[in-house]
């Protein structure tokens, strides 16, 4: 039995990053101001988010309704459980990181435009924990549009004629993938008069046919495309125009995040892994996420862009979790939940080491990087244990997420995907290693003729080092029994009880 | 007290009616003086439409009948919720609209202060009257009066906008004609012109081909005043080349005006029974449907801004034509009935009001208009190109938006009446929507000038235009969030509700 708590908590913590927002525009000629009101929203909204955690790991959901019967039947309103609150908790102390970062990174670069660049900053936050805290699908939507209109400014923030065509891309995508969306809404509230997220499911095999049903949940995927998966994933590797806090933003903490936790959200919550399994939808699903992880992976061996490069990864490592709540059991589910906060971890260290490299050095491929760990032994240190976690190695994260598949996998009974799961882990080793091992042994000397006159390569700024390293240090932490990670798991277990 | 109030329905026409002669006649001393008078007759008229409505909501329908003579012999004012409803959006428009005015007639039409404000009042009065009127050939002389207003304030600009202004005068026309031919039709049939008497006199007479001609007469002149796909044909010319503040009544209210027209129509004269009889609205939604597709369409093959913007009120008038059309057949709270149709008209007219008041920003300021040459506005103009997306947000329909939730109404309606195609069509548009209106955000805020590029963070060359025309578009654009939030909360819906239980639509309790 789940308690119901109701308290104001979500909505406070949504406010945060709204009220930021403003502020940021209002202190648009003072930069340290301006800077700081993100810092200071950030930790007020993990505060509030991380209070709510107790509550949530004594078995409760905290509840609190805006407007109330906004159309027969659902409020606009928020519903925080263990899933949603891992998402948030994510979401918004990866947010403190990457702004940090971001002072470094906008800074040293001379970026122009960076009122603008904060400020939409704020509001993908604002969208992304509104996602993250909704209590039900038009609720979700609302703040998912947010989140797409939001980041489409950052990912052009260049305004080079690339950069604009990558904001097309990018709108066309996700917009339309939008209107998808809002159609799979209305049909699901038309047959089912609710779009709340149950344990287990508001659609049953009574609610609507079953050709119905499977046709409502393709346009559900479709209305997904955040999530990235292959054939609809080119607009990601596009979007890496932006500068890499943006790439980071959208990879680890928001945009994809919030489009594979919709997904998950469709299966566990909206249609319920019975139902998933009655209908045979969980195959499929399989099948289409088993198909992204091998070939994004094949997509990022032939990269040398190292941005380009890590995008494929992102793609490959989504398609993960959506393989582990297609697997329907528990084991594969609890596995998906726990990866979503561990991949982000994991791609964010990866991404601020990336723009650490570029900063430092101005290096863009990975041809380019021999020996440069030498040079910036930190960074490529972080990005190391990055790397070894999205390989799924041992003493990381990634390791636990996979051992979680794993065993769904085995839950599931389906040798076959048990297979798909470990030659993509494989080909995740063959795009990793290279880069780390180019960096480390590859020929320095090549190098510095290169930077001949120009000031020796060093290390980025400390605004820069410190949040990569902070985050390469949880992905190993994840990994030995500790509170965090045993609450993590904790939370992954409850999400699912009825 | 309640005396008072059932004055003021005939208050809110006759007032601008004199206030338009006294600014002709003070405008000959003192030119300055037209925009004051102006001002003050509509906020006098704004306050005492939100008397009127809450006196409607809470005492139900207000009769007024002209001079002390009865109906159906003298003429009766009847404002109901469906009309307190249309005149507080009218006016609240309008007023922004005068607000705006001031800086801009200046500049758009220099000299022509005086006969302008006439005019526009004028108008305004005409407006009013077609809302309030109980009387099926009054409103046809109220429908004349605006139109010839409207005619003249079209055509003020000169050179091309008399040639704009011709076609509308024309077409216009003959849409009043086919309006009178109607009222022919019925007052030959019944020998009555007062709409409630109509609607008892006509039940028995519904097999009748007159009277199926007269309503057919009534939608094709109707459907020409509010510029519905194909008789839309006047209206770019129209939009594009009228001043400013005339495009955004022409778009935000005027044409919404003849939909209230139409509705009044329909529902208040002939009744559900007749509706019924008839395939007419199912007809209509095809029309508005193809209304929806051609005007979306079209909006993007243009380059001026405010053709855009008028192809786009072709699309919309699709939209609330769309509503209306299915509005027999959708009964379900909230989205039933005509719930979704009229609050389009309110959005609509916010959206489009502000999208018009910043084009003609653009124009004010720099002399733009085609969209080309908005590269690099958004640093010059910030505030105006903010209020701008906003509206832009709105009319494609992102949440929470008020464009959001009107989308979202005629979805749930459509899905209701299990017609997917009208779903698809819908969502559809709304991605055409953002193909035409994203090209433009893109140029302002992403393209840089020719020449003065990378001109990295410098704010020092701003260009905004004056308070007075920034203010109403401001609150224009944010209202077009606020109320999206307020339609989600529902907090209008029993106005509507009222409107369907009068009119018979909608759940029957």
């Amino acid at each position: 039995m789940i308690l119901t708590v109701e308290s104001i908590k979500p909505a406070l913590a949504l406010a945060c990053p709204l009220i930021a927002a403003l502020l940021i525009l209002l202190s648009n000629r003072r930069p340290n101001l301006r800077e700081s009101w993100t810092l200071i929203a950030g930790l007020f909204q993990f505060a509030i988010i991380l209070s709510m955690a107790p509550m949530i790991l004594r078995a409760q959901t905290i509840e609190y309704t805006l407007l109330t019967g906004m159309l027969p039947g659902i409020n606009f309103g928020f519903k925080v459980d263990a899933f949603g609150l891992m998402f948030a908790m994510t979401s918004s102390f990866l947010w403190i990181i990457v702004s940090i970062f971001s002072i470094g990174y906008m800074r040293a670069l001379q970026e122009h435009a960076q009122t603008r660049y904060y400020f939409c900053f704020a509001l993908a936050i604002f969208g992304a924990v509104g996602v993250a805290l909704s209590g039900n699908l038009i609720t979700m939507y609302v703040f998912y549009e947010i989140l797409t209109i939001s980041t489409y400014p950052l990912v052009v923030h260049e305004e080079s004629p690339e950069a604009l065509f990558a904001g097309r891309k990018y709108l066309a995508y996700l917009l339309t993938s939008g209107v998808f969306l809002l159609a799979a809404i209305a049909l699901d509230y038309s047959v089912s008069g609710t779009t709340d997220f149950n344990p287990g499911g508001h659609l049953t095999l009574a609610s609507a046919s079953r050709p119905f049903l499977m046709i409502l949940f393709l346009l559900f995927l479709l209305g997904f495309m955040k999530a990235a998966y292959i054939p609809c994933h080119s607009w990601l590797p596009t979007a890496m125009v932006a500068p890499t806090p943006v790439s980071a933003l959208l990879h680890a903490v928001a945009v994809v995040k919030a489009g594979v936790f919709g997904i998950v959200r469709i299966v566990c919550y909206v249609y319920g892994t019975d139902t998933m399994g009655e209908l045979g939808l969980g195959v499929m699903l399989a099948s289409f996420a088993a198909v992204t992880m091998i070939g994004a992976s094949l997509f990022a061996i032939a990269q040398d862009n190292l941005k380009k490069r890590l995008a494929y990864s992102t793609i490959s490592q989504l398609s993960y979790i959506i393989f582990g709540v297609a697997l329907l059991s528990p084991m594969g589910v609890t596995g998906a939940m726990i990866h979503i906060p561990l991949h982000g971890f994991m791609k964010i260290t990866l991404f601020l080491c990336a723009g650490s490299i570029l900063v430092a050095s101005g290096k863009k491929n990975i041809s380019e990087m021999a020996g440069i760990g030498r040079r910036m032994p930190v960074t490529m240190f972080a990005f190391t244990v990055g790397a070894f976690g999205m390989c799924g190695m041992p003493a990381t994260a990634g390791f636990i997420s996979k051992w979680f598949l794993g065993l769904g996998a085995l839950q599931n009974g389906n040798l076959i995907f048990l297979a798909v799961l470990l030659i993509s882990s494989l080909l995740d080793v063959v795009y990793f290693f290279p880069i780390v091992y180019t960096a480390f042994f590859g020929n320095a000397e090549g190098m510095d003729s290169n930077w001949k006159g120009s000031k020796r390569i060093k290390e980025a700024p400390l605004f820069m080092i410190i949040p990569l390293s902070i985050t390469a240090l949880f992905s190993i932490i994840f990994y030995f029994p500790n509170p965090v990670s045993e609450a993590l798991l904790h939370m992954a277990n409850l999400a699912l009880s009825h | 007290m309640t005396g008072f109030v059932e004055h003021l329905p005939i208050l809110t026409i006759v007032i601008p009616l004199f206030s338009a002669f006294t600014i002709l006649v003070a405008g000959w001393f003192n030119k300055k003086s037209c925009i004051f008078i102006f001002w003050l007759t509509l906020t006098a008229q704004f306050i005492m439409s939100f008397i009127i409505l809450r006196r409607v909501l809470i005492h139900g329908p207000i009769h007024y009948w002209l001079g002390g003579w009865k109906p159906p012999w003298g003429i009766e004012l009847v404002v109901d919720s469906l009309n307190a409803y249309i005149l507080i959006i009218l006016l609240f428009l309008s007023l922004a609209c005068a607000i705006y005015s001031k800086s801009n007639i200046e500049h758009e039409l220099p000299g022509k202060r005086v006969s302008f404000y006439t005019l526009f009042q004028l108008l305004i009065a005409g407006l009013c009257g077609v809302t309030l009127t109980g009387d099926i050939f009054n409103m046809f002389v109220f429908i004349e009066i605006f139109s010839i207003s409207a005619y003249a304030l079209i055509a003020a600009r000169g050179k091309i906008a008399l040639k704009a202004s011709f076609t509308y005068l024309i077409l216009g026309s003959i849409g009043t004609c086919f309006f009178i031919l109607g009222i022919g039709c019925l007052y030959s049939v019944t020998g009555s012109l007062n709409i409630h008497d109509l609607s008892l006199l006509l039940p028995p007479f519904y097999g009748n081909k007159v009277v199926k001609a007269a309503f057919v007469f009534f939608i094709v002149g109707l459907s020409i005043k509010m510029a519905l796909f194909p008789f839309h044909t006047w209206l770019p010319d129209a939009h594009a080349f009228a001043p400013a503040e005339i495009s955004a009544m022409l778009s935000g209210i005027m044409i919404e005006i003849s939909t209230y027209a139409f509705i009044r129509v329909s529902f208040s004269v002939f009744t559900l029974e007749f509706l019924k009889l008839l395939p007419v609205f199912d007809i209509l939604c095809w029309v508005a449907v193809a209304a929806i597709l051609m005007g979306s369409v079209m909006a993007i093959t243009q380059v001026n801004l405010k053709r855009m913007l008028a192809y786009s009120s072709v699309a919309n008038m699709g939209y609330i034509m769309l509503a209306v059309g299915i509005s027999l057949s959708a009964v379900e709270s909230p989205w039933g009935g005509l719930n979704p149709a009229l609050m389009h008209i309110a959005n609509h007219a916010l959206m489009k009001g502000c999208l018009f008041l910043a084009a003609g920003a653009f124009i004010y300021k720099a002399n733009l208009w085609h969209i080309t040459e908005f590269r690099g506005l958004a640093r010059k103009m910030p505030y105006t190109c903010a209020a701008f997306v906003l509206a832009a947000i709105s009319m494609i329909g992102i949440p929470p938006s008020a464009g959001f939730v009107s989308k979202l109404y005629i979805i749930l309606a459509s899905i209701e009446i299990k017609n997917y195609f009208f779903v698809a069509v819908l969502l559809i548009s709304s991605l055409l929507n953002l193909v035409y209106f994203w090209r433009v955000i893109e140029t302002m805020y992403m393209k840089h000038e020719e020449g003065g590029h990378s001109s990295h963070g410098s704010h020092g060359m701003r260009e905004e235009i004056p308070l007075g025309m920034l203010i109403p578009i401001l609150l224009l654009s944010s209202l077009c969030i606020v109320m999206g939030i307020v339609w989600l909360g529902k907090i209008p819906i029993p106005i509507l509700d009222q409107v369907n239980l009068m009119f018979g639509l909608g759940k029957v309790p």
